[in-house]
């Protein structure tokens, strides 16, 4: 019976303990100042930002984000050209050099979060996953903050 | 030829109004240089509230005024608070300076959607749209550039790219100049007192 008990935590283990043996840097990734802006309704699209942190000695590429707050999350970035025309569109994957940061910012790269499911209400947050080129995630609890704020601080 | 008398004066008045008339000519021309600006606001639109605002109603007061749709999740909330950070700056002298924020996206942005979206920023900047057709000709006067770009990924499949600056306009609609977009709320307050002289 002991031993049944032991294989099964041992089984459990390696299967839960796999993933994280084969990531390939993404678990050096620490996601600093996460923040949102509060939604009106549903019918537009909301916005979250952060600085993605690549602690690691290896590149590490995000690819796709995931949220129960919006069917659509992806990431858009927002161009100026010299004529001060600004335009915005998807950039795909992100690669966070080793070492480096990269900054989700108004005004340059943003998750856009499409198709809302809930309202973003000020004072909440929402968990919004990561997924990595490795096959790694990581959770961000985001703040939402007022409709007004200008970055992390409010 | 001999000239009589009458025919002397009517010519020597006939000389000083051309030389009256080249002075004055001249002269306004040196003065329009100085004080003319490159363009006026010029537009008729609805403002949120389903009221039609014109340049003229609105005289009077400074005029910060920017381009957006309501879709945009990144660039126009970042001006808007900006602007909202800058009215709030102004303390009392606000009630001199009116904030327009004028939609390049009719299909979508009716007053009632402006309405949901603007007064959260801050209650004094009014939001404009109209026809298309009203917008297309607000662009012009307003010498800006706006396109709808098709975009699988976005909602309702396009977004619209627009000139993002922060124009200001004084108390008579003249054209002073303008701020790029991402210029700080601060910087934009400080430059704007310095030309309000406040």
């Amino acid at each position: 019976m002991k031993s049944t008990v032991a294989a099964i935590a041992l089984a459990f283990s390696v299967f839960v303990g796999l993933p994280t043996t084969s990531f390939a840097g993404s678990e050096d990734i620490v996601v600093e100042d996460a923040w949102a802006r509060a939604s009106i309704g549903i019918n537009r699209p909301g916005a979250a930002y952060m600085t993605l942190r690549n602690t690691g000695t290896d590149p590490v590429t995000l690819v796709e984000l995931e949220t129960p707050l919006a069917m659509m999350p992806d990431i858009h970035e927002t161009k100026t050209d010299a004529n001060g025309v600004s335009s915005m569109g998807p950039v795909g994957e992100i690669t966070i050099p080793a070492g480096e940061s990269v900054a989700l910012e108004p005004g340059g790269m943003h998750a856009m979060l499409m198709r809302l499911q809930t309202k973003m209400v000020e004072g909440e947050t929402f968990p919004l996953r990561l997924n990595f080129a490795d096959g790694g995630t990581l959770t961000v609890d985001v703040p939402i903050l007022g409709i007004a704020a200008r970055g992390p601080e409010g | 030829m001999r000239l009589s008398a009458l025919q002397k004066v009517l010519w020597g008045l006939a000389a000083i109004a051309i030389v009256g008339f080249v002075w004055l000519q001249v002269s306004t021309r040196v003065e329009q240089r100085a004080y003319e600006p490159a363009f006026r606001a010029d537009f008729e639109l609805t403002d949120h509230n389903g009221m039609v605002q014109t340049d003229e109603y609105l005289a009077g007061r400074w005029m910060l005024v920017f381009f957006g749709f309501a879709n945009c999740p990144d660039v126009c909330p970042t001006t808007l608070a900006e602007v909202a950070a800058v009215m709030d700056g102004l303390g009392s002298d606000a009630t001199q300076v009116q904030p327009l924020f004028i939609s390049i996206d009719p299909e979508r942005d009716t007053p009632q959607a402006l309405a949901e979206f603007i007064p959260y920023f801050d209650a004094n900047i009014i939001g404009l749209t109209g026809t298309a057709d009203q917008i297309e000709r607000t662009s012009k006067t307003f010498r800006i550039y706006y396109e709808k770009i098709e975009e699988a990924a976005s909602p309702d499949g396009y977004t619209m790219g627009h000139s993002s600056q922060l124009f200001l306009f004084d108390p008579q609609g003249g054209y002073v100049g303008a701020w790029t977009y991402g210029t700080p709320a601060e910087e934009i307050l400080a430059d704007l007192k310095a030309r309000m002289s406040i």
